[in-house]
């Protein structure tokens, strides 16, 4: 990177030095942490807000409506309005459910999506938390997501959640076997799992036009099984909502039914933020070989532009086929998954460890 | 030493257990209640309890005069309004023996065929919604919203028109009628395109519904399934066709039989009906004759004692009325034969074995109509 | 099979069955005791072939109850109306007809549920509209409801 500007690594280590120099090391950290928390509390309310709202208007001109337009200019703040509506919501006491599971659920399912936005990188020197395993962490902490699920579902003390529960939970498991390897694949061609060093790597190219065929086809298999991972259409079975009402979370209502609402669009967000930085090159921007000027007028805009531009590209699809496609059946959703997905990903590693090893990518 | 409990060992994966499918569910289309037996998610067998909408409209059709019977068909199968009507109107006609005017039979058909199609489309919309797809809802409905738009321009109402009236029409047809009719034809042939596109030739879709919920043609028969429900099992039930009532003896149209009885046969025999439907109407639109809109009746209908019974082609199946009259102004007993009612029948046996994913996939291929059910 | 065939071949099937002018269909009055056989006969044999029974209508006409089966070949076209009665209303009961045609299960319920006819032999004779406990049946014309029903 030319721009330094755009750089908050010194911006980062002027607010430590500054905290340190003022207080004992203990209170610095403990400070840091307290902002981290806020500032991505905040990001993570805003963006939550923003997707519903990007999620209508999408699915509106999809089907030929106009969707929100009443609340402020271009209905920008019916979600608002409608966060409001669900706090204000009566939290309807379920008499047979396991009440400590019951409220139990919705936080974990919460925590989940916000232990891995953690660990994002949004721009040079901008993620909260740099893992030299970040991959990895991302996808366990992700995986938590599901005992949320299972616990909504067993907790309510009602068939329509334990069987979305337990759809869900076949799913999820047998998906994120896809979602793993085709990260593996590459983990192979970057050679490393820390999120800062994959997105310098794609300073001179993003991966999926490095890593020829064989990134691409993992690039395909990542939205696919992310998008059956954070059980979106066509792959909604545990929310189906014209066979099981509204699966795990139909017992659910006020904040607790916001919070397993807002987990969705926030799950999207980060399987799209991963998509975005693991194949589209992060925050690094769009270069092409040879073409000094038009790459040095790349440069200048904002590196937290372009994270935020491919990630919401990456949502724009995963939005587009939730509205045309109808859903599959659950034998269906797992055969894709273990006679299709699994062993085209398989063959797809060894073919990237091949062209590695030959040394002929990018 | 410990005391061992012998607990009955219980085989989970054998076990079957209930669950209740409506009255308020999103794909039983009403208050219909299916009470599911399950073993983990493939259905066992299932028991439909009607009744949650019965407003006992044979009883009161026993006190009703015959021109206010017609009312009350309108809220039965509320999406085939005027073939209800039709029916009550041709059992009149045949009973008191009027000659219908040439204009009205026309007008009739036409009108019957255009309910058809907009019957469908809904069903379309619908059945995309039970299969996952809710961009499918909208566009149907936009097309629905043409055909709703040409009978309130000549009827003043859009659902439940009440239009027919023993021995003609209500009024005549709105002198735009025969223009927005073949404008609308127009539009639709281009738009139909895009239902195939959009749900049809989907994978997903030819995947969940092709050899899921067969019925084969002799259980078709025995369990009374008409309609493109039924003609997908090979049936050949087309009252148009075998029966035939208004001008459908002059129209040139097939009776598409299907040989699968499958939920993906029972779509495409209603997306070729919607065709054939608008094949009739082209042929029909440019040949109303003019004339009268209403036969001379009496102010005071009274059908002569005896029993009459009349079979007409609703949009979901074979709707017959059968009318004892013992030669008064109000019919003695009349009885309703509605063909979401039989449809409703085969359903257990359809489902047996199947997921509960299929088993909305077939109520939606069924396309049945609660209040038709219950009456 | 035309009518005039058809009705030879019921009446040496069922000699004291009992015809009845109607314009539309071919109508017997068919002795209870006798059409659970007579229906046998009409959905196998070959020449007969009735397999569609298109309507199944339960019918109070004061002195008797009623049942009407409309029936019709497929395969050859016919059709025939067939009527059973019972002259007792505290326990009326006829033999089902639904081990024959599937449809009858649904429509013999709601002939049950409304007129308060028993099938004897149905495999599931509860009330089809009405609930459980539901005291009368509301089709027969002595049925009398001061809630539900205003007599003008």
């Amino acid at each position: 990177m030319n721009f330094s500007i755009y750089d908050f690594t010194s911006f980062n280590q002027w607010i430590d030095q500054f905290l340190r120099a003022h207080m004992p090391g203990f209170w610095a950290v403990a400070i840091e942490m307290t902002i981290i928390g806020l500032a991505i509390l905040l990001f993570y309310a805003l963006v939550g807000l923003f997707l519903v709202y990007a999620e209508r208007k999408v699915c509106a001109f999809m089907q030929n409506r106009v969707g929100p337009n009443r609340v402020g200019p271009y209905g920008f703040f019916q979600t608002i309005a409608d966060f409001v509506k669900l706090m204000l919501k009566e939290l309807i006491h379920i008499k047979n459910a396991d009440q400590l599971l019951f409220n139990l659920a919705p936080f974990i399912i919460i925590i989940a999506s916000f232990m891995a936005i953690a660990a994002i990188p949004f721009a040079k020197g901008l993620h909260a938390i740099d893992f030299d395993i970040g991959i990895l962490y991302v996808i366990a902490v992700s995986s938590l997501g599901v005992v949320g699920i299972l616990l909504a579902g067993w907790s309510s003390n009602n068939k329509y959640s334990l069987i979305g529960a337990m759809r869900s939970g076949a799913q999820i498991i047998s998906y994120e076997l896809s979602v793993g390897l085709s990260l593996v694949t590459i983990v192979i061609l970057a050679g490393t799992m820390q999120f800062s060093q994959i997105v310098e790597g794609q300073a001179n190219g993003w991966f999926i036009f490095k890593g020829h065929i064989p990134a691409f086809i993992a690039f395909i298999i990542f939205l696919i099984s992310s998008t059956a991972e954070t059980n979106r259409g066509p792959f909604d079975l545990a929310e189906a909502e014209s066979e099981l009402t509204a699966g795990f979370h139909t017992e659910y209502s006020g904040i607790k039914f916001a919070f397993f609402f807002l987990a969705e669009y926030m799950n999207m967000f980060i399987v799209a933020s991963i998509a975005a930085t693991v194949f589209l090159g992060g925050w690094m921007p769009f270069h092409m070989g040879g073409w000094a000027g038009f790459n040095h007028i790349m440069d200048f805009i904002p590196p937290f532009v372009w994270y935020i531009g491919k990630t919401f590209f990456v949502i724009w699809i995963m939005m587009w086929f939730k509205w045309t496609f109808p859903r599959l059946r659950i034998d269906q959703l797992l055969t894709l998954e273990w006679k299709y997905l699994l062993p085209i990903n398989l063959v797809n590693i060894l073919i990237m460890a091949f062209v590695v090893l030959m040394g002929w990518h990018f | 030493m410990k005391e061992v409990i012998n607990l009955p060992v219980k085989n989970i994966e054998e076990e079957e257990y209930h669950i209740n499918m409506g009255p308020q569910h999103p794909s039983t289309h009403g208050v219909l209640r299916l009470v599911v037996s399950l073993q983990g998610e493939i259905v066992k067998n299932l028991k439909p309890h009607c009744g949650y909408i019965h407003r006992g409209i044979e009883k009161m059709c026993e006190k009703d005069t015959y021109p206010q019977i017609i009312h009350l068909t309108d809220r039965m199968d509320y999406l085939s309004a005027h073939i209800n009507n039709h029916a009550v109107c041709l059992l009149v006609e045949k009973a008191l023996e009027v000659d219908v005017p040439e204009r009205v039979k026309y007008i009739r058909t036409i009108v019957d065929e255009l309910n058809r199609i907009a019957s469908h489309q809904l069903w379309w919309c619908s059945f995309g919604m039970d299969m996952g797809g809710l961009t499918c809802y909208f566009y149907g409905l936009r097309d629905r919203e043409h055909i709703l738009d040409i009978f309130e321009e000549s009827f003043g109402s859009r659902l439940l028109h009440s239009y027919y009236t023993p021995g003609g029409l209500m009024m005549d047809i709105h002198p735009n009628f025969q223009k927005s009719v073949k404008d609308f034809i127009k539009y639709f042939r281009r738009k139909i395109k895009d239902y195939d596109d959009i749900l049809t030739g989907n994978i997903i879709m030819q995947e969940r519904t092709k050899g899921i919920g067969i019925l084969s043609k002799e259980d078709a028969i025995s369990y009374g399934v008409t309609g493109p429900s039924g003609r997908a099992s090979g049936f050949a039930c087309d009252v148009r066709k075998h029966h035939p009532y208004g001008v459908y003896d002059k129209a040139d149209f097939q009776e598409i039989l299907g040989t699968e009885g499958d939920t993906f046969t029972r779509y495409m025999m209603r997306m070729h009906e919607m065709r054939e439907s608008m094949k009739i109407i082209e042929q029909l639109i440019d040949n109303i004759p003019a004339g009268d809109y209403s036969a001379k009746m009496k102010a005071v209908i009274k059908l002569p004692a005896g029993e009459y019974y009349q079979r007409v082609e609703a949009s979901r199946g074979e709707l017959g009325v059968y009318c004892i009259s013992d030669g008064n102004k109000t019919p003695y007993r009349m009885k309703f034969r509605s063909p979401n009612f039989s449809n409703l029948s085969a359903l257990d046996h359809m489902s047996r074995g199947v997921k509960i994913a299929d088993l909305v996939a077939i109520g939606g291929s069924l396309d049945y109509v609660i209040p038709d059910i219950d009456r | 099979m035309d009518n005039t065939a058809l009705k030879e071949r019921i009446l040496a099937l069922v000699p004291d069955a009992e015809f009845q002018e109607n314009k539309q269909f071919l109508t017997f009055i068919i002795p209870p005791a006798k059409m659970h056989d007579l229906a046998v006969t009409l959905k196998t044999d070959a020449a007969l072939a009735f397999d569609y029974l298109f309507c199944l209508s339960g019918v109070d006409m004061v002195k008797f109850l009623e049942v009407v089966y409309h029936l019709e070949s497929t395969a050859h076209g016919h059709q025939l109306v067939l009527k059973t009665r019972t002259a007792d209303r505290d326990n009326a009961a006829l033999d089902t007809v639904c081990d024959l045609w599937r449809t009858a299960e649904f429509h013999e319920r709601e002939v049950y549920d409304l007129m308060g006819i028993r099938f004897t032999n149905h495999p599931d004779l509860r009330r089809l509209f009405l609930e459980e406990g539901w005291i009368g049946h509301p089709l027969r014309k002595d049925y009398k409801d001061e809630v539900n029903i205003v007599e003008l």
